[in-house]
């Protein structure tokens, strides 16, 4: 499923939307299969003992364990947007370990989504989100939201 | 220790950190003339200067080096202008020392100096999606600040730590701050204010998190010889570490947005390391200068939050993991306690001026050191060590010992 939201400046290639669900693209090393998020847009493999030059695109885990989080209750400042004549809404920001591959992935915590709400080690899912450029125009990025029956999660990862 | 292996810190000065709002350069100046008048070495025999980059408003253009050079007077020296983010002035320090155990220099001027923006640290300008300081900012509104609420959510949750625990790391480092003719701030601070100024990122307020600020550090180094000649061989650097962070990284450093895979089913040749980078800094140090942490009598740690003091201490070895809250509480890291921590104030009483840091980290340690530290002395000073950890994987710890 797709809307049709364009990628944020800078994320082509990040994320896959659509039949197979939405998902954060990793690069996988060709040679040795060392993931890297973002995908390296330089060639060359993260492990310094690979001498790999090729990346292919790899979906990463939608679930994992809450490493940590945080807020932003100032306005952070440019170049993070500010669409026209919108207050700056607090927002949360979660670091997620995911389930399989075991990296920590920063994104924001879905829309309405306190701190209150979250627990170090709980069960995070991934999710499509919206950021809205300073021009006003909707930009496709990853946010993360607690999964609905997280107590139920029996993954490999530890918190 | 072999003599061969140090320099000596013949001369160190500071501009008093504040908010003033000039030029970069004239607190670099007053620095640098602290610095020689402090060593007794002229100007003119300086044979390196090794200025710390300053990125405010604009890039890497404000050639330190050189600009400092020019604002004492062209007299010929060669000039070196180094960047490493929050280590920047480490980095400097490295260089110098460097010149000078190659025999190339026997007088190096190291100085550091800023002039910074109210406010949260940001990129440059520009749409510049290859840059991942500006991906962070862009996508995420990810502030150096909110990074730093992770990590300390993190030790939290791992380590039961609370924010009382935190703002007892503030009320320390204001007392000795207060102390401080150099410092920006100089009143003491009682917890229940801490735990009252606005939260910025959770769970760490405003008096949690180091301010930004205008200053300047200056040191001077010489070959031991020339100190010996001067009367200012007391106090010398034994180590300088900067090792780059090793593949796989187990945590989200910032700017990144993500740590690296630890997944064990790739073909990967890399096992994590056993250290984590921050860790690595001081122990590349303390092997470096043939000692261990329970050798250090004081620290300077870069206390961007009163939560990374915390970390810091058992990361360079002052405490085992998870006993850095009992460290704390028992006054071990206070003001005549048994290791002193941030006798400087911090950046707690400081705030950030990123290229002087750590310059002014090893004037305080210099100080301490020589028994010139005035109401902040801490008794019997031999070594001393201090570690900072910026953007991009830069990282650096730095031993100084007295002769
Ligand atoms: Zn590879």
């Amino acid at each position: 499923m797709t809307d049709g939201i364009p990628a944020a400046p800078g994320t082509e290639g990040w994320f896959r939307e659509g039949p197979d669900g939405f998902a954060l693209l990793a690069g996988r090393c060709t040679a040795c299969g060392a993931l890297s998020f973002p995908p390296r847009t330089v060639p060359g493999c993260p492990d310094p003992g690979c001498e790999g030059l090729e990346q292919s695109p790899e979906p990463l885990s939608t679930t994992g364990t809450l490493w940590s989080y945080t807020d932003a209750r100032y306005a952070p400042p440019p170049p993070y947007p500010r669409p026209p004549g919108t207050e700056f809404e607090p927002y949360a920001l979660a670091a997620v370990e995911l389930a399989a591959e075991r990296m920590i992935v920063l994104g924001q915590v879905a829309p309405g989504v306190p701190t209150g709400a979250l627990q170090v080690g709980m069960t995070m899912e991934l999710t499509p989100g919206t950021l809205r450029s300073s021009a006003g125009v909707e930009e496709r990025v990853w946010n993360f939201r607690p999964a609905p029956n997280y107590e139920a999660y029996t993954g490999e990862a530890q918190a | 220790m072999s003599r061969t292996d140090s320099v000596a810190v013949a001369g160190v000065g500071m501009h008093p950190w504040g908010a003033w709002g000039k030029p970069f350069i004239g607190y670099g100046s007053a620095a640098a003339r602290a610095a020689l008048a402090d060593a007794g070495i002229g100007w003119r025999d300086v044979q390196l200067v090794v200025g710390g980059e300053t990125i405010r408003n604009g890039y890497p253009g404000f050639v330190a080096g050189s600009a400092l050079s020019q604002a004492l007077g062209w007299h010929g020296a060669p000039v070196a202008s180094c960047y490493a983010a929050c280590a920047t002035g480490a980095q400097a320090l490295s260089t110098a020392r460097a010149h000078i155990l190659a025999g190339l220099a026997d007088v190096v001027l190291v100085v550091g100096a800023d002039t910074t923006p109210k406010g949260f640290f940001a990129p440059v300008g520009g749409e510049r999606p290859d840059d991942p300081d500006w991906l962070r900012f862009r996508l995420l509104g990810a502030t150096n600040p909110a990074y730093f609420g992770l990590y300390a959510r993190r030790r939290m949750a791992l380590r039961g730590s609370t924010e009382a625990d935190f703002a007892a790391v503030k009320v320390k480092n204001a007392r000795a701050g207060a102390l401080n003719p150099n410092a920006r701030f100089r009143a003491e601070v009682d917890a229940e204010t801490v735990l009252n100024s606005p939260m910025v990122s959770d769970p760490l307020r405003l008096l949690q998190i180091c301010a930004t600020s205008d200053g300047a550090a200056a040191v001077v180094l010489t070959s031991e010889d020339y100190a010996r000649r001067l009367n200012k061989d007391a106090v010398r650097i034994r180590a300088v570490s900067a090792p780059t962070p090793t593949y796989p990284r187990t945590v989200p450093d910032f700017p990144y947005l993500a740590s690296d895979s630890m997944a064990s089913n790739s073909t990967a040749t890399a096992a994590p390391a056993t250290r984590t980078f921050r860790e690595s800094l001081a122990h590349a140090a303390y092997e470096a200068a043939g000692i261990g942490p329970e050798d250090v009598d004081l620290a300077e740690v870069y206390d961007l939050t009163t939560a990374m003091e915390l970390d810091w201490y058992e990361e360079i070895g002052l405490c085992a993991p998870g006993d850095a809250e009992k460290l704390l509480h028992e006054g071990a890291t206070a003001l005549g306690g048994r290791v002193p921590v941030n006798t400087s104030g911090g950046l707690s009483s400081f705030g950030e001026a990123i290229p002087a840091q750590a310059i002014a980290q090893v004037c305080e340690l210099t100080w301490q050191l020589r028994g010139d530290a005035g109401a902040r002395q801490v008794e019997r000073a031999r070594v001393g060590v201090a570690v900072n950890q910026g953007l991009f994987g830069h990282g650096s710890a730095i031993v100084v010992g007295r002769k």
